[in-house]
Formats: C-alpha cells, structure tokens, sequence
C-alpha cells in the first residue's frame, strides 16, 4: 500500500518520478479491451500475448498493455505496437506469436494487419494517418490509448491529476467556476445547460450538504460514449468531480451508472479504492483539508432515470419518476439538498479546461459551443465507432469522411441525432455545421452523442415507430400527456404501417405531439414526438405513401410488402427453401424457386441468406 | 435464504437507500426475485413491502419469476434495429414459442430484448449466457438454437 500524498507539490513529484522511471522506447503492445473488442473476443488475444511474452522470457523486456476504447470498434480487436504506434486492425487470437516475432522484436511489418484506405488502395502504418482518425480531435477520449483503465500510475504518468494539483494548489473556488463560465462548457448529457452557471448556483444555493453526481445512465440507444469514458479513463472522470466538488463545495457525491454496464462498474470502483490509498480522494484531500468521497449507485435499467429527478429518486432508493421542477435542483435536489448533476464527457472536459485554460478551450468551437464533442457513429456506416470531434464539424464530414460513407453503395438517406428525444436529419442539412444550436434549429438535437446513419433500406415511419415504442414503454407513467399521449400517437403510426393510415392521421400526429411537448411534467415526455415529427417535416412523402399508396417504400412495413423471387437471379440453390419455416419458398434443385403469398409471414429470412440478391422486396 | 440476505444488506451498510442495488445482489444470488426473498429484504431492511413491489416492478432488470437455464439478449438499440434486429427478434421467439421477456415452460430459456449493449459495431447481437454473438442473422440465430437442442423451424436438411 502507498503512503498518503500529504501535498499538491508532492504529487506533481510521484508525476514527475513514474514518468522518469519509464522507458519512452521500451516496446508494449497495446491492446484495445473495450467492450466493442472484448465482444470480438479479445480475452483470448490478451491472453496469448501474455503467454508469448512468457514463453520468450520477454517480461520487463515487452510490456502488455490493455486499454480502454480506441473508438475504431468496426476493426476491431485492435491493437497498437509502440514506441513506434503501429497500428493492427482485425487481428485474429493467433496472431499474437507473429505480432511479438516480427514487428515487436524484428521492425517488420504485417501486411495483412495494417488498414487499408479504400480510397487510395494504400497500406497505412499508424493509428493517427487512418483516415477515420486523422479528421477528429481526440483531446479528451484519445487518452483512453494511453493508459490501462485499472492503474492510476498509468494516468499520472501522462500528467493525470495535474489539474486537481493546479487547483489546490491555490485557485480559489470561486476562480475555478470563473474558469469554467469563460470556457463556456456545455453539458454533454444532452440539455447543453453552461455548466459553470449550474456550478455557481449549486455553490450559492443557502443549504448544506451539497451533492456532486455524475450521470453515467446512459441509456440512449446506440450511444455507447460515456461508457467508454468511464471504462477506459475513469481517473479522468474523478478529477472532474474532485474538482467540480471543490469549487461546489460539496464533500459527497455519487455516480450513477447503469449496471447493464459492468466494466464500467468495475473499473470505476478500482479507480476510487487507488486514489483513496493515495489520498486524492476522502478526508484531508492532498493534505489541503478538503474532504470528498463518492459512492457508486447501479441503476436498475430504466431509462428515465437519466432524467435528474428521477435518478435522485433511484438513488434514494426509489421507484424513478421524475417530479416538477419548480424548484431547481441545485437548490433542492438529492435528498432535497443542493445538487450538482453532470454528465460523465462533462466531467471529464473539466480537467482539460484547468490545465490548459479557458481561452485555450474556447478556442475549440463555434460562437456557442465550445470544445468537442464525442459521438457514436453506428448504424448503416463503414467505419461504426466512437468519433471525438470539434464543435462546428458538418455532418458530411463526419458521415462519408470520418463515417467512410454507407455500406455497399447504398444511397445515404438520414442520420438521426439526439435518441429519442431528436430527430431525423435528411440530406440536405448534410453541410450544417453540428452545434448545440444549429442541431435544435432543424428540429433535431445534440442529445448524448448518438448518431444513427441510415440508407434507403430503412423506412423513416418504422424509425419514428421505434422510438415512440421505445419511449411508451420507458414512460414512468407519473403524468397524463407522456403515458397516455404516446400510446396513441404510436397506435396511430401502427396503423399507418398496417396500411389503415387515413389522410387526416399527419395532422393529428402534428398536433398531438405538440400538445405532449407542452403538457409533459418532464424532458422524457417534453421531447418524445420529436423523432415523429421531425420525420413528417422532412419525409412527409413517404408517410403518405403508407397512407395513400399502401406502400412502404424502403421495403421494411411488413404488412405493405411482398418478397418475390427474381426469376433471371434465382440459380436454384435452395438456401431460401431451407430456411423458410413455413414452407412458402420452394422449388426444385437448380430451378428457379417461387414463394407462396399466402403462406409466407414476411419474416425476411429468405432475403437475408439468399447470395445472388434474387429475393426482391416491394 | 434469510442468511444470504442477510450478508447482501450488511454489504450496503444497511442503509435503504441501496435498496436497488441490493435487490440487484438478491437477483443475482437466486436468478430471479422470489416472494421470500422480497418479505426478508422488507423485514431487514426495514422498508414496506409495497415499496419494494413499487421499485422491483417498476425497473426491467428485476424479474419477479424464475428465469431460465439458458438467457438469450437480443439488442434492440437503434443501430441493431436499422440492421434489422427486429426479424431476428420474432425468428427466435417463433422457435422457443415465447415472447420476449418470458421464459419457456421447461425453465431452458428465457428470453430478453435489451436497448443497447454499447458495442453497436457489431450489430445485431445476440447475447447468449454472457457470450457475445456479433452480426447476427437468421440462419447464425438457427446454429446457436440447434447446439442447444432446440429444434428449429427450418431444419429439414
């Protein structure tokens, strides 16, 4: 166990002495152990590569190191042989031998592992040239390269805790939220309320104890940011909060994560036991007499609960249903004390901003949003993975230069931004430049950091059927207009892709969701017909198609559609016959097979298996 | 049961206000929340029963009825649904003839739809028992059901 830092001085010092102690060129490989490529496996590379370096008597000679995130998930595993940062994408288990024979030991590099750049056809060798790196600025996600999530001499080697050092070292509390309004950080969570302000009031609000939480409930589907933050670069994370609870004022906080998350969980709370033996975190912090700790809470699965009153009320351990909020909660909220409430990327900007300075930070951005912003590229996109990016970016550039476009040729239709609470982005707003305000001006929002690309295979009714479904049954049912209003407009939007939709249905959407949005006690309800609405602004024609033709024209309303078999295509390979479980396909060995109206229940799996495209859908 | 309970409520201090952690820890320990479990949280605990009932009913990781041998997730997050996990998601409950969030009569399998596992590279995935099974479709979905003996709509080669 290590002794207590008893000084900010005597931090920078241990700073200081594990970055003199380390060797800049000594070989390590690094492997991504984020939960993208542990899915692909990479337990058992990890593995291999700890054994390889056994076998060949290499521990001490060749580090192994097991990082968080590197954000490129769609080649996963990765892995980055340094000093010199070559970059291996797609590398399979039993590539670990090679990998520690030729480049580690021999300078060689393996063809096969590099990155090929479509575009050019050529071999790039390290991480920051690949063309999906080269155009973000990874200022505060980069990190999670650098550093095993589980050591904290990982993250004060490459200068973790300076921040907090800075601060305590004699910047006056009141300074420190002075330096976080000029930065004029948003929060990441979704609302972009300036965080200083929320700071300052929390500060001056006339009650005690005051309360500092993280918001890690991330429960934005297809938004996978704050996890990987806080898988992979918890310290950053507690600096924030160490930080925030000084210039607050507060001794006790908490995060919250979603316990659907246990590597997040678990690293996390490995983070706060080593800081604590340290003594940056708990009474007589840094020897300066401040005292703050941090519990962790697990949520229960219920999206809500990223609503803060709602997630106050999990915490006290409570059903989570939001409450009016007449009352701010930086004046009355956990436990109804004054409570300061910060998404996980909010928290982890604020050391950035102490060590480098607010006019650094706002130098990053547009007019009104400064820094970057980190987002979940997923959906019909080549290059699906986390991207961290400066404010004022277009979506076009996100999309076909950091994104690589949409897979195979298809054509680009919408990109869906905020979750459930934004909206479907159509073509033409490709070239806005993406801020908290230029998002909400074309009816969508920043939200969390989701973005969902998707192609003329995905029908924008199904898209807005799927939300409104996902939010009725996340509805924590306390208030009339979210409960109630929400089951109808869906019901509605069935109908229309069942093919009963009646002409006077947009209208009714249109007034009832702005009847929900004024009437709902919290931002669940207040934002929930967005994604319907914002696809009858921009795609009213293929609504009506559903209505008036009867059509679905992306092929997805089960109950609009037909699977038939194109006769030229078909080589009577029998795949669909095989697979189709009610018998509808059939046909003989080598002739063209035929699928039976009545019995088939449309349920895709003949389109899906067939290799010669031959099933068509209309 | 008493004495199980007794050691996951001492982990939170005794404090109520870890009452869902701690529901999540009894889970955990029996696969599913049974009605004793509940009555001796509520006693220890000090906390009515209708509040309990109140929190295990109102967050989706509690499941008041025992849960199957084997746990299929299907992520339904929007990346997985615009790959078309809803089609994987009606094929797998075609098969078990179950609905999702519901167990098969024999206690084998059970059944889940998840909003987002975070690892939407991968999409649609299907979570079997902890394991991750990345861009699933139809005939992957068909394999993994045969080698758990679960005999498939489709398998007459």
């Amino acid at each position: 166990m290590m002794n207590k830092i008893k000084s900010p001085d005597e931090l920078l010092k241990l700073q200081e002495k594990i970055r003199a102690s380390r060797d800049p060129n000594k070989p390590c490989v690094t492997i991504c152990a984020g939960t993208g490529c542990l899915a692909y496996g990479t337990q058992k590379l990890i593995d291999n590569f700890k054994a390889e370096i056994e076998k060949r008597n290499l521990t001490g000679t060749v580090d192994v190191r097991t990082s968080g995130c590197h954000g490129f998930c769609e080649r996963g595993p990765l892995v980055v042989v340094n000093p010199k940062g070559i970059f291996y994408q797609r590398v399979k288990i039993d590539d670990a031998s090679e990998i520690i024979e030729k480049t580690v030991l021999n300078g060689e590099l393996l063809d096969r592992l590099l990155y090929n750049d479509a575009q050019t056809g050529a071999k790039v060798t390290y991480e920051h040239e690949v063309p999906f790196y080269k155009k973000q600025m990874r200022i505060v996600f980069g990190m999670n390269g650098q550093i095993d999530p589980k050591s904290l001499e990982d993250y004060l080697a490459i200068g973790g805790y300076s921040a907090l050092a800075k601060v305590l070292r004699g910047m006056q509390p009141e300074a420190v939220i002075q330096e976080v309004i000029k930065a004029n950080l948003r929060g990441r969570g979704g609302g972009g309320f300036p965080t200083g302000w929320k700071w300052d009031a929390t500060r001056k609000a006339n009650d005690n104890p005051k309360y500092v939480i993280c918001n890690a409930d991330e429960g934005d589907p297809g938004a996978y940011m704050d996890r990987s933050l806080l898988e992979g670069n918890p310290q950053a994370v507690l600096e924030g909060m160490i930080i925030g609870a000084y210039a607050i004022g507060s001794s006790e906080g908490y995060i919250y994560v979603r316990n659907e998350y246990p590597l997040a969980v678990t690293n996390i709370t490995i983070a706060i036991e080593k800081v604590r033996e340290l003594g940056i975190i708990g009474k007589n912090i840094l020897g300066t007499g401040f005292n703050f700790d941090i519990k962790i809470n697990r949520g229960g699965g219920a999206f809500v609960c990223g609503e803060s009153s709602a997630l106050f009320a999990s915490i006290e351990g409570r059903a989570g249903e939001p409450r009016a909020k007449y009352v701010h909660a930086t004046d009355r909220g956990l436990y109804d004390k004054p409570t300061n409430l910060n998404n996980v990327e909010t928290w982890a900007n604020v050391p950035l901003i102490m060590n480098k300075g607010a006019d650094w930070y706002q130098s990053i951005g547009t007019k009104n949003s400064k820094g970057t912003k980190i987002f979940s590229l997923v959906g019909k996109i080549n290059n699906t993975g986390l991207v961290e990016v400066p404010m004022g970016i277009t979506l076009r550039e996100i999309v076909f230069e950091i994104g690589g476009g949409i897979p195979k040729g298809k054509k680009f239709k919408a990109v869906q931004t905020g979750g459930p609470s934004g909206g479907c982005i159509p073509e033409q707003f490709l070239d806005i430049p993406v801020d908290f305000d230029e998002l909400s001006k074309i009816g969508s929002m920043m939200g969390s950091g989701g973005m969902i690309v998707m192609d003329d295979r995905n029908c924008m009714v199904d898209v807005a059927k799927y939300f409104l479904k996902f939010l009725e049954e996340e509805s924590c049912g306390k208030c009339t207009p979210c409960r109630e209003g929400v089951l109808q407009m869906r019901l509605i939007l069935d109908r229309i892709t069942e093919g009963t939709g009646k002409e006077e249905d947009l209208d009714t959407l249109e007034w009832m969701g702005q009847a929900i949005i004024d009437g709902s006690l919290c931002a669940l309800g207040g934002t929930a017909p967005n994604p319907v609405l914002s696809t009858i602004r921009f795609f009213r024609e293929e609504y009506e198609s559903h209505i008036k033709d009867k059509k679905c024209p992306a092929g997805v309303c089960k109950a609009l559609i037909t699977y038939s078999i194109d006769a030229e295509a078909c080589t009577g390979c029998g795949v669909c016959a095989r697979i189709c479980p009610t018998k509808a396909a059939t046909g003989e060995k080598k002739q063209v097979h035929t699928i039976d109206q009545e019995k088939c229940i449309k349920c895709g799996a003949c389109f899906e298996s067939c290799k010669f495209d031959a099933v068509k859908v209309a | 049961m008493e004495t199980d309970i007794k050691e996951i409520i001492k982990r939170y201090g005794e404090d109520k206000s870890f009452l869902v952690p701690i529901l999540q820890d009894v889970q955990k320990r029996f696969n599913y929340l049974p009605k004793e479990a509940i009555q001796s949280v509520s006693k220890l605990l000090e906390v009515p029963l209708s509040q309990i009932y109140h929190v295990a009913t109102f967050y989706k990781a509690f499941s008041l009825l025992p849960r199957g041998k084997h746990q299929f997730q299907l992520c339904l997050g929007t990346a997985c649904h615009v790959r078309n996990a809803p089609l994987i998601g009606e094929h797998i409950e075609r098969t078990l003839g179950i609905k999702a969030g519901e167990t098969t009569s024999d206690l084998e399998f059970t059944f889940e739809t998840v909003n987002c596992l975070g690892a939407c590279a991968l999409g649609p995935i299907l979570v079997l028992d902890e394991e991750y099974h990345g861009q699933m479709t139809i005939s992957k979905a068909n394999k993994i059901l045969k080698k758990l003996g679960k005999k498939v709509e489709s398998d007459d080669e």
